[in-house]
C-alpha cells in the first residue's frame, strides 16, 4: 500500500492508496504514528483511493482517534467509498468520526 | 465452480479478494453485495491465518466459489486446529470511544455480511461455507 503524508498549517493529511487489510493496516498505523510522534494530532484521512477496509484497518483508526482525542486533536475521514462507509455504519463506528464528502471541507473544519 | 489455494499469509488477502470479487460479479451480485463478500472472506481468511494457524506461512487456505440459484456459495478450507466460533468474544458496539476494545469484529462482519454462515470441523480440516444471495 502506498501512503503519502502532507503537512498543512492546521493539520496533516494522510492519503493511503489501495486496501487497508491485515497486510496494509500496519503501514497505515506507522504513517499515523509518524505524525503523532511529532506532536501533531489533527489528522485528515483522505480515503478517496482506499478500495477496502477490514476490521484490522478500523482498529488502527479507532486507536488513532483515541490517541488524538487525548491530545486535543482528532482524526477525520474524507471521501469514503460507499461500501466501506456502509460497513462502518453497520457496526456503529461511524459515530466515532466526523466524515466529509470533500477534502476541502475536511481540512477546513478540523 | 472455481477453486484456488493460497499461502496462509496476509499478502495473500488481496489475491483472495480478487478471486472472490470476480466470482461475485459473475454470479450477478450488485456492488454492495460484492463488497460484502469481499469483507466477509477477508475477515475469514485473516482469522484462519491469525487464530487458526497462529501466524503467517504455517498453512494454506483453499477457496471455492460456486454460482448457485440463490447467488454465490463460498467455501474456505484450512488445516488449522479446530476452534469454537461461539467462544469468540462479541464486539462491544455503540459505547463511548474510550470503551471500545479491539475484539470480535471480524466474526461479526462475517455474520452480518453473509446470508448463511456454517462452520464444519473434522480431522481432515475446517470448512467455512457462506452464501450470499442476489
Amino acid at each position: 500500500m502506498e501512503i503519502t503524508t502532507t503537512e498543512y498549517k492546521n493539520c496533516d493529511v494522510i492519503h493511503p492508496i489501495g486496501r487497508v487489510d491485515s497486510a496494509g493496516a500496519p503501514q497505515l498505523e506507522a504513517a499515523i504514528n509518524a505524525v503523532t510522534q511529532l506532536g501533531r494530532h489533527k489528522i485528515v484521512l483522505d480515503m478517496s483511493e482506499v478500495t477496502f477496509v477490514s476490521s484490522a484497518g478500523w482498529w488502527v483508526l479507532i486507536g488513532a482517534q483515541k490517541n488524538c482525542k487525548k491530545h486535543r486533536g482528532e482524526v477525520v475521514l474524507a471521501c469514503i467509498e460507499t461500501g466501506i462507509r456502509a460497513s462502518l455504519k453497520l457496526v456503529g463506528m461511524d459515530d466515532y468520526f466526523r466524515i466529509y464528502d470533500e477534502m476541502t471541507a475536511a481540512v477546513g473544519n478540523i | 465452480m472455481t477453486s484456488a489455494v493460497f499461502p496462509g499469509r496476509y499478502t495473500s488477502l488481496e489475491s483472495i479478494s480478487e478471486f472472490v470479487i470476480q466470482a461475485a460479479q459473475h454470479a450477478g451480485l450488485d456492488d454492495a453485495a460484492v463488497y460484502a463478500v469481499q469483507l466477509a472472506v477477508d475477515e475469514a481468511a485473516t482469522n484462519i491465518i491469525e487464530h487458526g494457524y497462529g501466524g503467517e506461512d504455517l498453512g494454506e487456505i483453499g477457496c471455492q466459489c460456486e454460482i448457485v440459484a440463490e447467488g454465490l456459495r463460498i467455501r474456505l478450507e484450512d488445516h488449522a486446529p479446530p476452534f469454537d466460533p461461539q467462544a469468540v468474544a462479541q464486539p462491544v458496539l455503540n459505547v463511548p470511544l474510550e470503551d471500545v476494545r479491539p475484539r470480535g469484529l471480524g466474526l461479526f462482519f462475517i455474520h452480518k455480511m453473509m446470508d448463511e454462515v456454517q462452520f464444519d470441523f473434522s480431522p481432515e480440516g475446517n470448512t467455512l461455507t457462506m452464501l450470499k444471495r442476489r
